[in-house]
């Protein structure tokens, strides 16, 4: 595909001209964002017609930069559909059918659809390619049982990206395929999974007999695994996220905040030396994310991310982590406090309210962020391996028929 | 300084562990978090009456064992292993040591006792609103009133301070830093049970207003109260090391049993070399304790040993609390898995008692850095 080229003039004359017919402070978030997709502005690097405009995703900036100079209302894809914008939409223009195209992308980023991601099982969550789900054809559908796990916002789904097992005689990575499920198919239960937070934001997912029609698969029969990945490398770059969107925002600029308004005497002045240090290198460590980021964004070209994204994975969720440790020990003994305790909510969107109490959920949360996505010990064999070409470990799981693996239970 | 177990101690320990094991199993430890007490009272009975627990470290003539500190730390230890629910460390630990170091005979005679029996629980109320563990930093009031005093003003995060019959609080008179005890249902007390960030410790909220108090010694408490911090932190430090060791074990476990292509994670390096910097952390961790314990029976070098245990352990235990969460992937982070609970634990006794770097820059203080 040819790369166009636009000026950075007439990309904000272009999101003018949107903000012109529908404005986000005025209309509701499915007609503005269904406008946004319709000019191009949705994602930049996407193709004319599927909601973008073909030039580099480091474009993408200059339109939200631009509406926010305009509107008040700003809405973040994160929040909106997480999983559809940031990896389902991908895969789609990827891999999808021309049906899917014209009948998925714009509801995707409305939000009018969310989406999910059924890929790791108790057996298979590092090694997603061993996974057990399996998919048998009957006529003109494929017939799907098995048992997903850590589900993200199945609960609120409309689209499901399903991996399955449609051979299990092929070694393992040969053997699968992917499909698009509809979650309101019947055989599909979801039954909330609580977290160390107490909030279920995750799920269990049971499939039993649920009928997928034939013409719901993405990419080839036995190719699954090569969908997956552009579905996998998404999914680190949308997490990996790159940090703070501008200098010091995002946890960093909560944690500076945090210490800025602390008591005066809460900490020794030495105490204060060491923790101003600390803080200082946490966000020397924000800053670099940010700006290795932003390099990487503007060297790609339309199109999927490449294993380079596993850099801001592990860097993200690594620095995240410490600056959450951090924001505890700044709080001091308060931190001895979750108030108002621990609920067992099943969470419909990440908005929470009071700044303290924000920081110590976001403390607990951030220790996922080693793990979804891929673990931190995954993402450096992949910098290792793929990025790097150092030799791999020997494997014995790669070229036998995938049932003769030794699987956990 | 010799630091080596006696036969006596490992029976000690045996006995101990074998008791949480039966008490504090982890379905006792997830109802009892849910509760507001946060204690069981038949448990803690059985403690007093078949192991003599609640006083090991109190003298004879007043009920206790009259052991010390190093029985204290193993069976702080064993707890600190199944996260044991109960306002030990509030009663056992520090108000036992805070009356044994600053009472006068009198009112030692007339709380120890029912302490050691269980009969009543009792709770030291140090750090007053700002949460600072540090006897020189109180600055709540205790005014005379006739042969009595009243006290005034707020004590936080005040260990099992909703549950206590006795409260033993620093507060100031004209001549120095005293301790009074209050009684639990003490008119102008009101108690806030606090939701905490670990619900396998339940702090509270102490509001006092014009509360009726007995002071429990005359002289200035503030070096006092200081050992009895040292102490505290020692234990902690020993509680600490429990929990650490358990979640080396979880992770080693789970590293052995779980496959993922097609073989034990634990044969992956990456998962192997975490395991072992768990075990030589928890190793060090074990030796800072110990030496704690030791250094504080013998009376020796009380307030170094306690500063570099109670900073070494709090990491050692985050870390491999930490850890255990990694190598378990998705399982780690759920609330089913008992990991969260050992993390959550190992967090919040980083901070009780004073933060490690806090305790570092104690200790370079005694080295004289
Ligand atoms: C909050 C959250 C949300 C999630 N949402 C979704 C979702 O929406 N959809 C979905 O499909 N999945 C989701 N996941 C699952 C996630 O992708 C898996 O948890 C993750 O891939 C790890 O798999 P596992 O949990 O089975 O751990 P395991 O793979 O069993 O890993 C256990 C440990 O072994 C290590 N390990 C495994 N293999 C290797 C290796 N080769 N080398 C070195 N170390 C190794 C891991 O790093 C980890 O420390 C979510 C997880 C979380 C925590």
């Amino acid at each position: 595909m040819a790369q166009r080229e636009i000026t950075e003039e007439e990309l904000r004359k272009r999101v003018r001209a949107l903000l012109d017919e529908a404005h986000p402070d005025k209309v509701d978030q499915f007609t503005f964002r269904g406008k946004q997709y319709d000019h191009g502005l949705a994602w930049v690097h996407f193709p004319e017609g599927y909601g973008g405009l073909g030039i580099s995703p480091g474009m993408q900036a200059i339109v939200t930069e631009e509406i926010s100079k305009h509107a008040k209302t700003l809405y973040d894809d994160m929040m909106i559909n997480a999983i559809g914008i940031g990896m389902g939409a991908p895969t789609v223009l990827t891999h999808g059918t021309e049906w899917m195209k014209k009948n998925l992308l714009r509801r995707i980023f409305t939000g009018e659809d969310i989406w999910c991601q059924l890929f790791s099982e108790p057996g298979a969550g590092s090694d997603v390619a061993g996974l057990a789900t399996r998919a048998v054809r009957e006529g003109d559908y494929w017939v799907v049982n098995g048992q997903k796990v850590w589900t993200s916002l199945a609960h609120l789904s409309k689209w499901a990206m399903l991996l399955a097992r449609t051979n299990p005689d092929a070694p393992k990575h040969s053997g699968m395929s992917y499909f698009l499920l509809d979650m309101e198919s019947p055989g599909v239960e979801v039954r909330p999974l609580h977290q160390i937070t107490g909030e279920a934001e995750f799920n269990e997912v049971f499939l039993t007999d649920v009928k997928i029609p034939a013409d719901r698969m993405m990419g080839r029969e036995g190719e699954g695994w090569k969908v997956a990945l552009t579905t996998l490398m998404n999914e680190r770059t949308a997490i990996g996220g790159g940090g703070p969107t501008r200098r010091g925002a995002g946890s960093i600029g909560v944690l500076m905040n945090l210490w800025k308004s602390r008591e005066k005497g809460q900490f020794s002045p030495e105490a204060e030396i060491l923790m101003r240090d600390r803080i200082t290198r946490l966000y020397i460590e924000s800053e670099l994310l940010r700006m290795t980021s932003q390099r990487a964004k503007a060297a790609r070209k339309a199109g999927n991310p490449g294993p380079e994204g596993s850099v801001a994975k592990l860097a993200q969720a690594e620095l995240n982590k410490r600056i959450w440790e951090c924001a505890m020990d700044v709080m001091g003994p308060d931190s001895l406090v979750y108030e108002p305790g621990y609920t067992r909510r099943r969470p419909t969107s990440r908005a929470r309210e009071g700044r303290n109490s924000l920081s110590k959920y976001q403390f607990l949360r951030a220790r996922a962020n080693s793990i979804e996505g891929g673990t931190s010990e995954v993402m450096r064999n992949i910098l290792g391996e793929r990025v790097l070409g150092l030799p791999g470990e020997p494997r014995s799981d790669k070229d036998v028929p995938w049932k003769q693996i030794p699987r956990s239970a | 300084m010799d630091f080596a177990f006696t036969h006596e101690h490992e029976e000690l320990r045996q006995t101990i562990r074998r008791f949480m094991e039966n008490e504090s199993p982890e379905a006792t430890v997830r109802k009892l978090m849910e509760t507001e007490q946060g204690y069981d009272r038949k448990t803690w009975d059985k403690m007093a009456s078949e192991l003599s627990l609640l006083g090991l470290a109190v003298p004879e003539q007043y009920g206790g064992a009259g052991l010390g500190a190093v029985e204290l730390a193993i069976a702080m230890e064993e707890m600190g292993r199944v996260l044991f629910c109960g306002p030990y460390l509030a009663s056992a630990v520090l108000a036992a040591d805070a009356l044994l170091r600053t009472g006068d005979d009198a009112s030692k005679k007339k709380l120890l006792p029912a302490i050691v029996s269980g009969k009543s629980i009792a709770t030291l109320a140090l750090a007053d609103e700002n949460g600072r563990w540090d006897p020189k930093a109180v600055t709540m009031r205790a005014t005379r009133d006739g042969s009595n005093w009243k006290l005034s003003g707020a004590k936080n995060y005040v260990l099992d301070g909703h549950i206590a019959d006795s409260i033993l609080v620093a507060a100031r008179a004209d001549d120095g830093l005293g301790l009074f005890h209050v009684e639990g249902a003490a008119a102008g007390l009101q108690r806030k049970p606090l939701p905490t960030l670990d619900l396998t410790r339940k702090l509270a909220r102490l509001d006092f207003s014009g509360t009726p108090a007995a002071r429990v010694s005359s002289a200035d408490a503030t070096e006092a109260l200081k050992h009895t911090l040292a102490l505290a932190s020692a234990m902690l430090a020993a509680e600490q090391v429990g929990g650490a060791q358990r979640c080396l074990e979880m992770s080693t476990e789970y590293a052995k049993t779980r496959l993922q292509f097609g073989r034990p994670i634990g044969s992956f390096q990456a998962i192997k070399h975490k395991c072992a910097d768990m075990l030589v952390e928890t190793e060090f961790a074990r030796s800072a304790a110990y030496h704690a314990a030791f250094a504080i029976a013998g009376n020796e070098d009380v307030f170094e040993a306690a500063h570099l245990a109670k900073s070494y352990c709090s990491e050692a235990y985050f870390h491999a609390a930490a850890e255990n969460i990694q190598i378990h992937g998705g399982m780690g982070f759920t609330w089913e898995h008992p990991a969260h609970l050992y993390f959550k634990r190992a967090r919040a006794s980083i901070i009780l008692f004073g933060d490690p770097a806090e305790h570092r820059l104690q200790l370079a203080s005694v080295l004289e850095l």
